[in-house]
């Protein structure tokens, strides 16, 4: 396993620490608003779509579709030089919202907009586990 | 009649040197520009009672604004230190038309500077490409600004079956205008096989799709229509200015391929009275090259996804539908961060006071310029011309 040191790590906040706490436990939690049924990422207090207060944590099933993609040449530090996952893309959920994440054990030539995609976790502290996506075999 | 249109004017403008000018930081060319900018007008530092800056990176200060008054010791009565990304420069231009409108100011300063090539620390260059992106959501995952330019990229080709060929035309359109421009930062001629060599900085995009890292600083002064008249340049005129907001982060908008420049774009239209049909030279944003194709076509130039034809046909040259960024724009004049699109508007005023030189596109009587910060986040639309009537 390559070492994550010197990573951007995200430093979670009231707001969103249930989102990594279950990620800790490979879990995709995204936000479902109890008045108006839409789901919601990334985490905050209010729904954007109804303006309700009554957000719960669901379970995202964890299936994706390709947005977009495109390939870091550049790594942004030293600590991403050696990184598998140099393909940065944006992915929508089954359940709608969209999120930035890295393709992992994949090729740019094999990858098309459109693909499906299944979440997995990379370990990187005791604290941070963070979700990437493999294309669904 | 919109209450902004044809109340201001551009009546000075200078641009500092740019490229690479490790002799000087960005607060004095911040300085230089306004000073050159009041003497190109005809007026002096006491003229200025209002101040519109942005702050800079390399030399960055708390309240910039107030701190370039105090450099060039002037006491305005209106200051305002602007952060909105490259869109900051344009926005610059729709407060001070507003200010003086409103009779919160009569001459104000917009300026801007930096030293992105020469005047940034090892630490914060690396500071400044990761601090881009979300710090929970996006950063974590090792973007680059230009690997979040590819992701619009790929979904815009993917969309309109546009290719490389396409966005290098852009590059090579702008290199065309540099070899014209005595101070522009690349004066070699390109060819699009030229583009498709350069190495890969964030596939799909090559280098030379990306635009330059350049210090330089520039500086237009406005003043009302009435107060323009009386000086020495003939006035450039602001008939229309609108703004876009559609997101902050990439990951959180709603359409890769279609921008807020149609918000924006559209406001300014209606606020001139004019239409893209209008227009006779324009300046674009065009940090990396697919940037240019959506914003034609956002601002109404083309049709969705025909842009790429349009530039590969000729459509931005000199002689072409619309001649855009004449001095070579940010992919081969300068880009100085923030400040970048300032000298696509100096070189619209130049258009518009017929003083273009070799560049000058025959009769140009109306401009429009564009500028977008962030990531396709913040857009602003400005549309100039000879006559406020
Ligand atoms: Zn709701």
């Amino acid at each position: 396993m390559s070492t994550h040191e010197g990573k951007n790590l995200p430093r979670p906040t009231p707001e969103t620490q249930a989102y990594w706490d279950a990620a800790k436990d490979h879990r995709l939690l995204i936000q479902q608003c109890s008045d108006c049924d839409t789901h919601q990422f990334y985490p905050r207090p209010h729904c954007t779509q109804c303006g309700g207060m009554n957000m719960d944590w669901v379970e995202a099933n964890g299936s994706a579709t390709l947005v977009s993609y495109s390939v870091i040449n550049r790594p942004v530090s030293k600590a991403y030089a050696d990184d598998d996952s140099a393909i940065l893309a944006l992915v929508r959920l089954v359940e709608g919202p969209q999120m930035m994440t890295n393709i992992v054990d994949c090729g740019l030539a094999d990858l098309a907009i459109g693909d499906a995609l299944t979440v997995v976790f990379e370990d990187w502290t005791d604290e941070i586990s963070m979700p990437k996506f493999k294309r669904t075999r | 009649m919109h209450p902004l249109r044809g109340v201001a004017a551009i009546v000075g403008t200078c641009d500092t040197e740019v490229g690479i000018v490790p002799d000087k930081g960005p607060t004095e060319l911040c300085s230089q520009a306004i000073r050159g900018a009041l003497d190109d007008a005809g007026l002096t530092l006491a003229d200025v009672d209002g101040l519109i800056t942005c702050n800079s990176m390399a030399d960055p200060y708390m309240y910039h604004a107030e701190m370039m008054a105090e450099y060039l010791q002037i006491f305005p009565g209106y200051t305002l230190s602007l952060g909105a990304g490259g869109g900051a420069t344009f926005a610059a231009l729709h407060h001070a038309a507003s200010a003086i409108a409103t009779g919160m100011a009569d001459t104000v300063v917009v300026a801007m500077a930096e030293c992105l090539r020469t005047g940034l620390t090892r630490d914060q260059a690396m500071a400044m490409q990761s601090s881009s992106g979300h710090p929970q959501f996006e950063r974590p995952y090792g973007p680059t600004v230009p690997a979040f330019y590819g992701l619009v990229a790929r979904a815009y080709m993917d969309a309109y079956g546009a290719t490389s060929e396409h966005f290098a035309a852009v590059a090579v359109s702008a290199r065309d205008h540099a070899c014209r421009h005595p101070f522009a930062q690349m004066r070699e001629p390109i060819t699009i096989e030229d583009v498709l060599a350069s190495r890969m900085i964030a596939d799909p995009l090559h280098l030379l799709d990306c635009s330059l890292v350049s210090d330089g600083g520039c500086a237009v002064v406005l003043t009302s229509a009435e107060r323009a008249r009386d000086l020495r340049q003939s006035p450039v005129y602001l008939l229309g200015a609108g703004e876009g907001h559609s997101h902050e982060h990439i990951s959180a908008t709603h359409n890769l391929v279609t921008s807020a420049a149609a918000d924006s774009g559209r406001r300014a239209y209606e606020m001139a009275g004019v239409g893209p049909g209008d227009i006779d030279v324009a300046g674009i944003y065009d940090c990396f090259t697919p940037v240019v194709l959506i914003e034609l076509e956002d601002l109404g130039f083309c049709g969705k996804g025909e842009a790429g034809d349009f530039v590969t046909q000729g459509g931005l040259a000199l002689d072409g539908a619309l001649p855009t960024n004449t001095h070579g724009g940010l992919l081969s004049h300068s880009h100085t961060g923030n400040p970048g699109s300032m000298f696509a508007l100096t070189e619209c005023v130049a258009q518009l006071r017929h003083s273009a030189g070799d560049r000058q596109v025959a009769d140009a009587q109306t401009a429009l310029v564009h500028a977008q910060g962030g990531i396709l986040s913040s857009h602003c639309t400005v549309i100039l011309g000879r006559e406020n009537t």
